[in-house]
């Protein structure tokens, strides 16, 4: 198992390791962080110039690379623009956990800036991620008992109308419903913008209400995806031998579907729960925009529309090494969970 | 007796009727998947829609500002209102339809050739080749899609200038779109067609083709790929439903194609600002999308119960 673990670490860093090159050629071209440098004057040719060179943006690509990923303080960079590279670099680089410093605002660490974010993402996301699972085990359950019955049918063609549904439109239409006309009626409605109220203030019951519309949108579209998956692998192990003698036993209906049948169609669950929850990280970037939800994807959003590179890369690098350690935790819990899968 | 002698005559017509084909198979079988051809009847209908009323409305109608009608509302003259500088949302929809139901169908196709090439160059010759580009198809899949997609939008934006086809004016980044998303959505696909590869190229049938000198290109293309067909059908037909959502997703964004140019996805740009005041400025565009993805999804659910081999209803 150790050996696995090991295994499946070293075959990833290659990956991220080429993920990372190919991420930040491209961010070259996104857009430029010094075009709104300047506030609303437009930054002026010999600023620009002076810019670039404290900011290392002058060099080339791949020198631009290495800097954001060992750092530069094993050499000497050229701030004053006398072309003698004299003053000791300070950046340790993404690898010595230093993500650089946010290019829109003004010396703030990367780090500080997603750290600041990512509780509301986090908040967000994993509240959706409950609300999913337990909607879609309770839908995939009862499908699964009733089969092709009434409700069934309704819950499986609901959750395939909301699979099918792009996140914005749900979103748009709630808001339209639930704050828009809810308001008009008089009736007490939701917020649709931001995590409170600013005169308020950041109350739980704030917060609360706040979250109702953009986790209710999140979740409507993906309880299809889950809930026929629940109500697969229910069908197939309540079809299996062990199912008929738990109830030749006499065990009770609640007993048998809850403990027994529920414990092993769990298992492929667990993989695609597993698989989901780093992307969890980067948020649902348009359900953030819709909703103005301070969190990781109007940052990254915002970061791409500025150019703001390392923020850019990153979020991007944590998303894609949290991938990396959750597939890992899958396996270990997926052979946990079921003694016959071994790992060599 | 003569009951009898009809029974007997029955079975041996039965007899006597050569094997159904695949296509014959699956096509009995699709027929009798409900909503998978109601998804096929929507989706006749909503290209019907796309591409009919075209004859008898002009682009540049379509494309036509008026800043005096700003936000009008569904009138007789103009049934699904009119946008922020004065377009009218109906002929819009359709002209849009054309580019989105193109850009899905495009990105589909990029998608399987990609898919196709990589997963059977991994699984058929195995070894280094496989190990490369296994790990190049796991870097993809380890940023989410979306992510992917906005960074190269934002890359490529403005590289391609208008390309001017058949008489009509096509912004560029029609096909940047196409292709980005083409070129993100492989990877799926490519694993499938791997497993698929890996598992029947050990077939006794294809150790006989190679005893027989078949060339290669044949074993690859004429005997192990028809065989994986059934998810490769199945998977560029919920592509085509992908690729429109993350036309729109982006579009939504501000990042996709840019106007004149309409597509159901670049209508909603900017709509949310005006959930209150204009709701027909989303909801039309917004219907169609959901409309044709459902279709689609029907119909991409029934072909993968049609091609199941493991489904023996008739």
């Amino acid at each position: 198992m150790t050996r696995y673990i090991l295994r499946r670490i070293l075959q990833a860093i290659p990956l991220i390791f080429l993920l990372s090159v190919v991420l930040f050629v491209l961010m070259q071209n996104i857009g430029d962080p010094l075009a709104t440098m300047g506030g609303r004057t437009v930054t002026r040719a010999e600023d620009r110039k002076r810019l670039e060179r404290q900011l290392g943006l002058d060099k080339p690509v791949l020198v631009q690379y290495v800097y954001w990923l060992v750092g530069n303080d094993w050499t000497k960079v050229d701030l004053n623009g006398d072309g003698i590279p004299d003053t000791p670099g300070t950046r340790k680089g993404i690898l010595r956990g230093d993500f650089g410093t946010s290019l829109i605002s003004m010396g703030q660490p990367v780090l500080e800036v997603i750290w600041s974010r990512l509780p509301n993402t986090l908040l967000l996301m994993v509240t959706a991620e409950i609300v999913i699972l337990l909607g879609s085990l309770l839908i995939g359950i009862y499908s699964a008992l009733h089969q092709y019955s009434v409700l069934d049918n309704l819950l499986t063609g609901v959750s395939f109308i909301g699979y099918s549904m792009p996140i914005f439109f749900v979103a748009l239409v709630s808001i339209y419903i639930f704050s828009v006309y809810f308001k008009r009626w008089g009736l007490p409605y939701l917020p649709s913008v931001g995590m409170y109220d600013p005169d308020v203030g950041e109350t739980l019951g704030q917060v609360v209400s706040h979250m109702i519309l953009p986790v209710f949108s999140i979740s409507f579209i993906s309880f299809a995806a889950y809930s026929r998956y629940v109500r697969s692998t229910m069908l197939e192990v309540l079809s299996q031998d062990y199912i008929r003698t738990a109830r030749s036993k006499g065990l009770t209906r609640r007993n048998i579907t809850l403990v027994h049948a529920l414990k092993n169609a769990s298992l492929p669950i667990v993989t695609v729960v597993g698989l989901d929850l780093p992307l969890l990280l980067g948020g649902a970037v348009v359900t953030e925009r819709i909703f103005a939800w301070p969190g990781m994807g109007r940052l990254f959003l915002d970061g791409v529309s500025r150019g703001d590179t390392p923020v850019v890369m990153g979020i991007l690098m944590l998303i894609a090494v949290a991938v990396v350690i959750f597939q890992i935790i899958t396996d270990i819990a997926y052979a946990w969970l079921d003694p016959r899968i071994r790992y060599e | 007796m003569s009951s009898l002698s009809s029974v007997a005559s029955l079975a041996a017509d039965t007899l006597d009727a050569p094997p159904l084909s695949l296509g014959e198979l699956t096509y009995r079988r699709f027929r009798r998947h409900k909503m998978a051809i109601f998804g096929a009847i929507m989706l006749v209908l909503l290209a019907g829609y796309a591409f009919i009323p075209a004859l008898f409305i002009s682009e540049k109608y379509a494309n036509y500002t008026d800043t005096g009608l700003r936000l009008n509302a569904p009138s007789l003259a103009h049934p699904f209102g009119t946008d922020t500088i004065g377009r009218d949302i109906l002929a819009r929809t359709i002209y849009g339809g054309q580019i989105s139901i193109l850009i899905g169908i495009t990105a589909a196709v990029l998608e399987v050739l990609a898919g196709i090439l990589i997963g059977a160059t991994a699984g058929f010759y195995g070894g280094w080749i496989d190990a490369i580009l296994m790990r190049l198809t796991e870097a993809m899949l380890n940023i989410p899609q979306i992510f992917l997609l906005i960074v190269m939008a934002k890359f490529f934006a403005g590289g391609i200038p208008d390309i001017h086809l058949l008489g009509r004016t096509f912004s560029g980044s029609v096909l940047v779109i196409m292709m980005i998303i083409g070129l993100t959505s492989w990877p799926y696909l490519a694993r499938i067609v791997r497993a698929e590869f890996l598992s029947i190229k050990e077939r006794e049938y294809i150790l006989a083709a190679r005893a027989t000198g078949t060339p290669t290109y044949q074993i690859i293309f004429g005997h192990i790929l028809p065989n994986c067909i059934a998810p490769i059908v199945v998977t560029a037909t919920l592509g085509v439903a992908n690729a429109i959502t993350l036309e729109a997703y982006i579009s939504f964004l501000g990042l996709g194609v840019r106007p004149p140019t309409a597509t159901w996805g670049n209508m909603l740009e900017g709509a949310y600002n005006y959930i209150e005041s204009a709701y027909w400025l989303w909801l039309f565009p917004g219907l169609l999308i959901v409309l044709i993805v459902l279709s689609i999804n029907f119909l991409g659910d029934g072909l993968r119960d049609a091609l199941d081999p493991r489904s023996r209803t008739v």
